[in-house]
């Protein structure tokens, strides 16, 4: 490995790039602007003062810097991806040409319901398919994202608590100790008190202690399945009947539903609400962090208490329903302005009608046979905590690393000089150093086989020794491990200008 | 299935290594009675020329803004985007990336992240920024539990002129939370007298600006009398482009700042999807929602960004994280921060001049029209109109002539009995000739 210096810093084609703050300048524009006829202002005494101290950057500047930044981002289209319970999935290019599609881009959510049929029609054709796929009779379209969709889930089993008259007395939910953090972060939010279920020696819930927590102020469970540990829970339809007979409610986290597909209803497994992730299973891209999606199915006793808005048919066709003067039912709310991530929706909807139902069960098929590979094909190196077979994700932990010196941190960190995203690490938090594995059913056998190669040559060298490997880690990625501690300690959360930092001293 | 890379022989191949007899075998742990042996009843998988055509067909049905003479606004604005920023948003490494958790192979989102907070920060005249939530209604609903925190009170005061819709997330969100609202009637204009409402148990005020009739305020005055109460100022922006002309809600005294950033760099996209700003002052860092990015270095001592603070996180935090969000709206808030890269200070000054010019032009032609009456007097670029008929079905009869004449408040608000209040805005992307056509089919629906 070349050790060479270079004047600029850059290496090749490993571009460095400034802020825009260091770059561009007030007067600059990259945008063609008319002249600004002259008006009487009838700003009021609103009018701003003095310049906005942004600078611009001409168009192709602009380009430059955007395209050089990109470059220094590791993306699913560049290399496997195996964030375990993010289902980092390829990302079909035709979804986003629908979804630029003026008739769906180019639409104003409050143009009149007339004008906008064809968005209506791909709306109760999208809540079709989700509703056939999870055997539920009820979807809440509108969620932003999945930790939005367990909201809007939760929401409506509050409602239904409510209308029995049982806010009062229901206040505990049950959650496993595996869950996502967001589902402890949701309950608490809707002021009801978590409770932990431990785990048993398979990874699942344990059923003994889960029955045990039972009682008449139990408002529901939230249970991921398959769960974060990449396992089915075996017994769900027991837990739920359990569940509905002291009067509790299923909440089911839908991260995973991609194992699932198109070969498990969550309908038939006792549910009553489950969000689904678009941009998990239904491959709306991940977009460096969002917009995501998180349409909720919910079941026969919850359908009643669907947030607004939601699509109907009407006698001069598809209405919208937006207020609660016009709900035969009685929505809980509204969970966003507008309609939700429709952008999302024509995604999703152009993915399903491309995969079909056939494809779509090939999908959960290959993605539960990826993982199980990788499982099969590493678990004499490294330590699987559990018996398999697992869904769409393996899962190891770090006891085989016990005497060589390295953490879960340090070999994902080689994983990276190898040229792979790391796996999702420390997560599930029941089992120690975790390192959890979800390949997808978009990998190739090819794409899988080198990738256990790199991960067997990782697991050797880290047993044979070589320390230097890991602990440096990464030393070729276009920035090496990062303080976090120091960027807690004194936040700089906004680029200032050599001055005012000064003034500020 | 052109989206699947194994093959029949792989999937034997596989499963002879695992050491499983078929796929049946992977699926064990299923109870037997959710077992399905066919698929699903829905259509079969379909090939690109087919699928197109279909949505086609969907989209083809709907009336777009591009089309026509376009009015509509309250909260969400056509705007002109550059070409060059859906090409920066879908480059593979944005678009197919996720929430940058391995930040050495992530500086691309976080360094953009940085960027977008700094700009957010500035336009809001507010010390920071978060790496931005879902959109406009949720960043507001967020920033009134974020007060409650801060003042450990539990009760907030809403302008009757806040966009309804936001009001409806902020009473369904903490209202479910066990928290109280208090808001007076809807009124198109006039003085509101939010001070009154304040009493012990009151964390914050939450005004809008431009309010969703349009009208525009200076909150100098009421952030330091709010403030004399114990309580946080929140100030709402749906229309993200008014900052570039008006008065900073940073420096009227605000708190907390909220926004709707659609109109830089996103398109209508029929309500969503969206990116939330959130703003706020430097003391409440640590009660804020959603991801914050910030500067730092790496092992060899260069200039990197990490995502931080996420102790108050629900990953770390979980029942006692400040909120339950876990993503933002990464690939919108790439858009706006090329957009804004694109427009700069000064390219912003022009654009906002522009809207607010089209806007007043549009309130010239729309009040020489008989009947009609202009509400709001001072205003961005968007106002409300009395109509001397109703509204719902003004625009209705204008949407046949091939005209998008703005939003009728009853359908937003069908109990405010402001039946006959018609909300329109215009934007740089009206010509005078639209302005004059909408005048000229407004007359003749009314005569």
């Amino acid at each position: 490995m070349s050790e060479k210096q270079t004047f600029t810093g850059n290496r090749g084609l490993q571009l460095e790039e400034a802020l825009i703050f260091e770059i561009g300048a007030y007067e600059n524009c990259g945008v063609d602007l008319e002249d600004v006829p002259q008006v009487e202002s009838r700003l009021g005494d609103c009018a701003a003062q003095g310049n906005i101290d942004l600078p611009g950057l001409s168009e192709p500047e602009a380009m430059r810097h955007f395209v050089r930044l990109s470059q220094k981002n590791h993306a699913i289209d560049a290399g496997l991806y195996p964030l375990g319970s993010c289902t980092m999935k390829h990302n079909p290019r035709l979804n986003e040409k629908m979804a630029r599609l003026p008739g769906f881009s180019d639409i104003h959510p409050l143009q009149p319901q007339g004008t906008v049929q064809g968005a209506l029609e791909l709306m109760d054709a999208l809540a079709h398919w989700l509703k056939t796929l999870t055997g539920m009779p009820e979807v809440a379209l509108s969620p932003k994202a999945g930790a939005h969709g367990e909201l809007c889930g939760m929401m409506a089993i509050r409602a239904a608590i409510e209308a029995k008259g049982e806010l009062a007395t229901r206040t505990r939910v049950l959650v496993p100790e595996s869950a996502h953090g967001t589902n402890p972060a949701t309950a608490a939010l809707l002021g009801f008190k978590v409770d932990g279920i431990p785990a048993d020696a398979s990874g699942r819930v344990d059923l003994a202690a889960f029955k045990e927590k039972l009682g008449d102020d139990v408002a529901a469970i939230m249970l991921t399945n398959p769960n974060t540990c990449g396992l089915f829970e075996r017994d769900i339809i027991e837990i739920a009947d359990a569940l509905h007979e002291a009067g509790g409610y299923f909440y089911c986290d839908g991260a995973n539903f991609n194992a699932i597909v198109g070969r498990v209803r969550p309908g038939d497994l006792g549910v009553d609400a489950m969000h689904i992730n678009l941009h998990k299973t239904f491959s709306t891209p991940h977009g460096g962090g969002g917009p995501g999606s998180g349409p909720t199915v919910l079941s026969e006793r919850l359908a009643p208490f669907a947030p607004l808005p939601y699509v109907e048919k009407s006698e001069d066709g598809l209405r919208l329903v937006e207020n609660n003067g016009d709900a035969e039912n009685n929505p809980f709310g509204r969970m966003v302005a507008f309609h939700g991530q429709m952008g999302m929706y024509v995604r999703a909807l152009s993915y399903m009608m491309s995969h079909g139902a056939d494809g779509l069960r090939q999908v959960a098929e290959d993605a539960v046979l990826n993982a199980n590979y990788i499982l099969a094909s590493l678990k004499d190196v490294m330590s699987a905590p559990f018996e398999g077979p697992c869904m769409h994700e393996a899962l190891f932990d770090d006891s085989w690393m016990k005497d060589t010196d390295i953490d879960t941190l340090d070999f994902a960190k080689a994983m990276i000089d190898e040229g792979y995203h790391p796996m999702t690490m420390y997560f599930p938090l029941v089992v120690h150093g975790a390192m959890l594995i979800e390949p997808t059913e978009t990998e190739s056998r090819a794409a899988l086989d080198l990738f256990i190669a790199t991960m067997r040559d990782l697991v050797r060298g880290a047993k044979d020794g070589e320390i230097d490997r890991f602990k440096n880690a990464p030393e070729l990625a276009p920035r090496r491990r990062l303080d976090e501690t120091l960027a807690a300690r004194s936040p700089v959360l906004r680029w200032q200008s050599p001055e005012a930092k000064k003034a500020a001293e | 299935m052109r989206y699947l890379p194994l093959t029949d022989a792989d999937r034997q191949a596989m499963l002879a290594n695992i050491g499983a007899a078929n796929i049946d075998d992977l699926f064990v742990d299923v109870p037997e009675a959710a077992r399905r042996d066919g698929t699903v009843d829905l259509p079969r998988h379909q090939g690109e020329m087919q699928v197109e055509r279909q949505l086609s067909a969907m989209a083809g049905k709907n009336m777009t803004a591009s089309t026509v003479p376009f009015f509509c606004g309250a909260g969400a604005y056509k705007h002109h985007v550059p070409a060059t920023v859906d090409h920066i948003i879908q480059r593979s490494e944005f678009l197919t990336s996720y929430t940058p958790y391995q930040p050495e192979i992530t500086q691309g989102t976080l360094q953009y992240l940085f960027e977008f907070q700094t700009q957010v920060s500035e336009l809001t005249g507010m010390p920071v920024a978060n790496a931005s939530m879902y959109d406009g209604s949720t960043a507001t609903a967020e920033a009134v539990l974020m007060a409650h925190r801060v003042t450990r009170k539990s009760r907030a005061v809403l302008s009757g002129r806040l966009h309804p819709h936001y009001t409806a997330v902020i009473e369904n969100l903490t209202e479910m939370g066990g928290f109280a609202l208090v808001q007076p009637d809807m009124a198109p204009a006039g003085a509101e007298d939010l001070l009154a409402l304040i009493d012990d148990e009151t964390s914050c005020v939450v005004v809008q600006n431009p309010d969703f009739f349009g009208n525009v305020a200076d909150f100098t005055k009421l952030a330091a009398q709010v403030q004399a109460k114990g309580c946080l100022l929140i100030v709402a922006v749906p229309e993200v482009v008014s900052l570039g002309l008006l008065k900073r809600p940073g420096d009227m005294g605000a708190d907390i700042v909220t926004g709707e950033g659609q109109s830089i760099g996103g398109g209508l996209n029929f309500g969503g999807p969206y990116v939330g700003l959130f703003a706020a002052r430097d003391k409440h860092i640590r009660q804020m929602p959603g991801r914050l990015c910030g500067e730092t270095v790496d092992a060899d001592g260069q200039r990197g960004f990490v995502l931080t603070l996420s102790t108050r996180e629900q990953h770390i935090r979980r029942d006692k994280a400040t909120s339950n969000i876990c993503t933002n709206s990464g690939l919108c808030s790439l858009a706006f921060t090329a957009h804004m890269t694109l427009l700069g200070g000064k390219g912003m000054r022009q654009l906002a001049e522009l809207n607010h010019a089209r806007a007043v032009q549009l309130a010239d032609a729309l009040g020489a029209v008989k009947g009609v009456e202009i509400l709001t007097d001072a205003f961005f670029n968007e106002f409300s109109v009395k109509l001397p008929a109703n509204a719902a079905q003004t625009v209705d009869a204008l949407a046949d002539k091939g005209v998008l004449g703005g939003v009728p408040v009853s359908r937003l608000a069908p109990q405010a009995g402001l039946d006959d209040v018609l909300v329109v805005a215009a934007t740089e992307a009206n010509t005078q000739d639209d302005i004059a056509a909408f005048a000229a089919a407004l007359t003749e629906v009314l005569s």
